[in-house]
Order: structure tokens, then C-alpha cells, then sequence
């Protein structure tokens, strides 16, 4: 893990999430260092996206206070805010034809003025994105002729090309295959471990929502588990990646293994 | 094509086309008048019937239907975001449908052209509130419940007009039929309408990218920083005074403000910042083009400019759609 030099760059201080008369988790706490993943796991319903679009400061807390880069999100102005932290929504909307450049270019929104139009700079942000996700090539390709990962990784590249420094990615992994399923993960990991390119910049880190326990257990470095029942299992992934507590939270027996040092996680 | 060069090019091709139909309006007709004796007439010079036909004929009729056409237009882009539905047009959400109550039923009480207007813009007006606060009222305003109120709103306005025409006197069916149908005859004050679409335009560009931001559903577009509620709410609002002016000018003419936006869309792609000028400029050089060939192609007979427009725009449509490689 990388020195956390500078505030870290999320923080959640007792929160408590309830919506309607049901309560999703109770008090806990959280701070997300530079170079850190955290995986948010918990079965369907939990408040997964709930807790993570709280995060965003999308949604006020019940209880407690969550701070971006040791800011509370009140003091952050909309553009400044989204220029330090991006979020992938679980869906993406296409309801009208558009182009895949065009598409990602909107990622560039926060660092474009009212009147201003994406230069030649943007644009080059904008197709390394799309080479990152596989998507080289793509450009003008009209989004609705795309499958559903490929889709994916459009929104993910938009993301990129938002350049944020905390990623808040609600289910990054959805429709994709197995090779871009680790490929998207190898890299947000690589981005948060990436060395920081210059002082003022630390490095980078993401929040996301996985379904997949053993990819969790890759890829996460912190890990939040939702029981759907309110409680909250906060800490270091070996700490809440553990055959008991997971069986609890998803309500089925799990067993651990482990295979050359990796740690596997299989259903009974 | 250079991104930024673009606009830079479409709009002025698109300036001038409009200035092209603009020209043809007001030289064509049952007594031809020549292009440059029409353009001196149009900006005050000349004497005798031809100068006065242009000049109080022609020319405000020509501004009147270009107006309309940018006007519904316009509200059409605007509603396709805000409804991200591409069936959403400027009539969907009851706008049109509370103008025609309005001006109907002004009509059966033989009322004077200016308090037929008036009563047009005051029901378009009305619909636009009513909708606005029920779709409200329980503080959610998702695009679902904006559209069901709209719709079961210009439902009711429907039945209103319907029943209006019922029970009409004959010899006001006629003027409700082309009120209904858009009728562009006796569109003598066409310089408000025109303001209200310059000002429009002016106000939605600074704040085109932020629609663009829009289209990636909300909560992408509140985390790259855009105030999705307060842009919505400004949208609904616009759209809605977009389309009172227009129809209180015209009548309700169909089909630009769901085709025009199409059309621009297939040719430019979905830009706001370039489509939404150049479906205002596209919707204006539509309903003139259509308007002068209602008044010229079977004259004297008159044709509502409605029916024009959509057998203009029908075809046209479906031939670039079918060209569209998906």
C-alpha cells in the first residue's frame, strides 16, 4: 500500500443509511487511502448502490458525515466534485443513437468551462480511454449498435476520461466476459497503484460493488459486507473475507480454499 | 470533419437555406413577385399592390410559419431530452392540447383574432402549470410520471376539443378545423413569437453540453456535475413557452417537432450543441418551405400547412432512416 500522504480521499464517519422504515447498515466507518480498492459485497437489495451512491454524495446520510479529500461534500462546488470522484451507474442509458467518441468525450464535461469545447487534448484523453477498455476503433460506431459489455466499457471509458481521482464503480464488472471482467479490474487496480505522477497529485483509489466474492478477494484491499439485515462488516479484506461471515450475509454456505497462495471462495 | 469547425459550417449553410425559403415565401404566390423587387419591398422600399402584398401579406407570414417551425422544433429537442423518449415531441405532455381548448373555445364565442391568441397562449399556459404541478406532487418528478400526466392531460384536452366541435355552430367548424390543423393565414404578429424563440436559444446554449451530460441518465450526470434537478425543471419550463408561443402563432402543426430533431439528429448526431440551432433553423426552413407550397401548389385554394408537413416530412424520414445503416 502506498505512503497516505495528504488527507485521505474518502472518508465516512459513523454512517447509517436508512431508507423508508428499513435500515441498510448501521454506524460504521471508513477511510479510503491512495493506491487503496474497496469492494462492496453484499447480497441483492442490501444497499450496495444506496451506500455507494451515498458515497458519491449523491445522497445525504442518515447518520454521519462523508468527507472527499478530507472535505465534507457540502464545501465541494458540482464541477470540482466530479473532477475528483466518478461514478459508473449499474445502468447505462441509451435511449438515442450516438457516437462512441462523442459518448466518452461527455466524461470530459467537469474540465470544460460553460462556453468552453473539447480540444485536441480531450479528444486524445478520450480515444486512450476507449484503447484502455479494448475499444480502439470504435469511435464512430453508433452506441446502440454496440452489445451490452461493449457498452460497459464505453461508460467505463467515459469514466477514464473523466480522470477522476476516486472511482465509485457500481458493478464495473456487469455484462462483461471473463477476460474483460479481469481486465477492467487490473485497471482501476492499476490506476490506484499507478505511482503518483506528480506531489500535488496522490494517487488514485476505488470503491466498487462486486457480485463475485473471488474477485473481490483479488482485487480489494478493504472490504465492506452488507448483510441485508442492517449489519456491516467493515475492515481489511482478510479480516471480512472470511467462510463465516460471508455465509451469513449471502445466506448460503461458502467454503474457503486456497490455491497457490490465492484465496478462493466456492458455494457448498 | 473537424469537431469544432462543424458548427461552423452547418450553421451558415443552414443560415442561408432559411434565407432562401424566406426569399421564396415572399416572391412566390398567386401574383409573382421578382426576388429583387420582393427583398426591397420586404425592408420598406417600393410602392403600389405588389410592394403592399409583400410587405403586409407576405412578410409576416413568411416570419410567422419560420418562426413556428424553429419554435416547435426546438421545444421537440427539448422534450427528447427531457423525456429521453424519442416519441416525445412539443405536444406530448398536453401543451398544444390546452392552447386548442384555449383558442376553440374563443372560437365558439366568435371572438376577435387578438383574444383568440390570447386565450390560446392562456390555455397553453394552464395545461403547462397543471401538468407541472401534479406531475410534482409528490416531490419524485421522474420522467415516467411527467410523461402519464401529460399525456392523461392533453387526453382530457382532446375530449375538451372534441366536444368543442361537437357542438359548434357550422360556421365555426371551418376556422376550429384550420385552428387545429395550424393555419398560418392569419398570423399578423409574428415579431413577439420571434423574440421569445431568439431568447430561448439564447439562453439553452451556454448550457447545451450540460443537455448532452443529461442524455447519460441522471445520476451519471449529477456526479459530472450538472444540477440535474434545477436543468429539468428550466427545460420543462422553456419547452413548454416554446411551444405555447408557437402554437398561439400558428395553430398546432404537426409533425415538425417530432421529425426536425429526428432528421437533424441522423444527419449531425446528437450534439445539442449543434443540433439544437440547427433543428431551430431546419424547423423554420420546413414549415416555410411547406407553408408557401400550401398557398402555391393548388391556388387559389389554401392548404392547412399540418397536412404539408407531414407529407413533406413523412418520406423524408423514413428515407433517411431506412438509409441509416444500424
Amino acid at each position: 500500500m502506498s505512503a497516505a500522504d495528504g488527507p485521505p480521499l474518502l472518508e465516512a464517519e459513523r454512517l447509517a443509511l436508512r431508507v423508508g422504515e428499513r435500515w441498510l447498515c448501521c454506524e460504521f466507518s471508513l477511510e479510503l487511502a491512495p493506491g487503496e480498492c474497496l469492494a462492496l459485497l453484499g447480497p441483492n437489495g442490501a444497499g450496495k448502490s444506496t451506500l455507494l451512491h451515498t458515497l458519491a454524495g449523491l445522497r445525504e446520510p442518515t447518520v454521519g458525515e462523508v468527507r472527499l479529500g478530507g472535505l465534507p461534500y457540502a464545501g465541494w462546488p458540482a464541477l470540482a466534485a466530479a473532477r475528483f470522484r466518478g461514478l459508473l451507474a449499474q445502468q447505462q442509458p441509451d435511449h438515442f443513437a450516438a457516437r462512441v467518441l462523442e459518448t466518452v468525450l461527455i466524461g470530459r464535461h467537469p474540465h470544460l468551462g460553460r462556453w468552453g469545447w473539447e480540444g485536441g487534448e480531450d479528444l486524445a484523453i478520450a480515444r486512450r480511454a476507449l484503447a484502455d477498455v479494448g475499444l480502439a476503433g470504435f469511435e464512430q460506431r453508433d452506441l446502440l449498435t454496440l452489445s451490452g459489455g461493449e457498452r460497459q466499457r464505453v461508460a467505463i471509458a467515459a469514466l477514464l476520461a473523466q480522470a477522476p481521482k476516486l472511482f465509485l464503480l457500481d458493478e464495473p464488472t456487469n455484462h462483461l466476459d471473463l477476460h474483460y471482467q479481469i481486465a477492467v479490474l487490473e485497471l482501476f487496480r492499476g490506476l490506484c497503484r499507478a505511482p503518483a505522477a506528480d506531489e500535488a497529485a496522490p494517487g488514485r483509489g476505488a470503491v466498487m460493488v462486486l457480485h463475485d466474492i473471488n474477485l473481490a478477494a483479488r482485487y480489494a484491499d478493504q472490504v465492506i459486507l452488507l448483510d441485508g439485515r442492517g449489519g456491516v462488516v467493515a475492515g481489511e479484506r482478510d479480516a471480512v473475507l472470511r467462510a463465516d461471515l460471508l455465509s451469513q450475509a449471502f445466506g448460503h454456505p461458502l467454503r474457503r480454499f486456497e490455491f497457490d497462495g490465492r484465496v478462493t471462495f466456492l458455494p457448498d | 470533419m473537424n469537431r469544432t469547425l462543424r458548427p461552423l459550417l452547418v450553421l451558415p449553410a443552414l443560415a442561408l437555406a432559411g434565407a432562401a425559403a424566406l426569399m421564396w415565401a415572399l416572391a412566390a404566390g398567386e401574383l409573382p413577385v421578382s426576388l429583387a423587387d420582393a427583398l426591397a419591398a420586404a425592408f420598406g422600399g417600393g410602392e403600389g399592390m405588389k410592394a403592399q402584398i409583400v410587405r403586409e401579406l407576405r412578410l409576416p407570414r413568411a416570419v410567422a410559419t419560420f418562426v413556428c417551425g424553429g419554435l416547435l422544433a426546438l421545444a421537440g429537442a427539448l422534450m427528447q431530452v427531457l423525456l429521453r423518449n424519442p416519441l416525445a415531441d412539443p405536444y406530448i405532455l398536453g401543451i398544444s392540447g390546452g392552447a386548442a381548448v384555449g383558442a376553440l373555445g374563443a372560437i365558439t364565442a366568435g371572438a376577435a383574432a387578438w383574444v383568440i391568441d390570447t386565450a390560446a397562449f392562456g390555455g397553453a399556459l394552464a395545461a403547462m402549470l397543471l401538468v407541472f404541478g401534479l406531475a410534482h406532487g409528490d416531490g419524485s418528478w421522474t420522467q415516467t410520471r411527467l410523461l402519464l400526466t401529460g399525456v392523461i392531460v392533453a387526453a382530457g384536452c382532446g375530449a375538451a376539443t372534441t366536444l368543442m366541435l361537437a357542438l359548434a355552430p357550422d360556421v365555426r367548424v371551418q376556422s376550429m378545423l384550420f385552428w387545429l390543423m395550424g393555419d398560418a393565414s392569419g398570423a399578423a404578429r409574428p415579431w413577439p413569437a420571434l423574440v421569445v424563440l431568439a431568447a430561448g436559444l439564447a439562453l439553452l446554449l451556454p448550457f447545451a453540453r450540460d443537455l448532452n451530460v443529461l442524455a447519460r441518465g441522471e445520476l451519471t450526470a449529477r456526479a459530472l456535475g450538472v444540477r440535474v434537478a434545477g436543468l429539468r425543471r428550466a427545460l420543462y419550463l422553456l419547452a413548454s413557452l416554446l411551444t405555447a408561443a408557437a402554437v398561439t402563432l400558428v395553430g398546432s402543426v404537426g409533425f415538425v417537432g417530432l421529425i426536425v430533431p429526428h432528421l437533424v439528429r441522423l444527419a449531425l448526431g446528437n450534439d445539442q450543441r449543434l443540433l439544437l440551432p440547427a433543428a431551430t433553423l431546419a424547423g423554420g426552413i420546413l414549415l416555410t418551405v411547406a407553408d408557401t407550397a400550401a398557398r402555391t401548389v393548388i391556388a387559389p385554394q389554401q392548404l392547412p400547412v399540418g397536412v404539408l408537413t407531414a407529407l413533406i416530412g413523412v418520406p423524408v424520414f423514413l428515407f433517411l432512416l431506412a438509409r441509416h445503416p444500424r
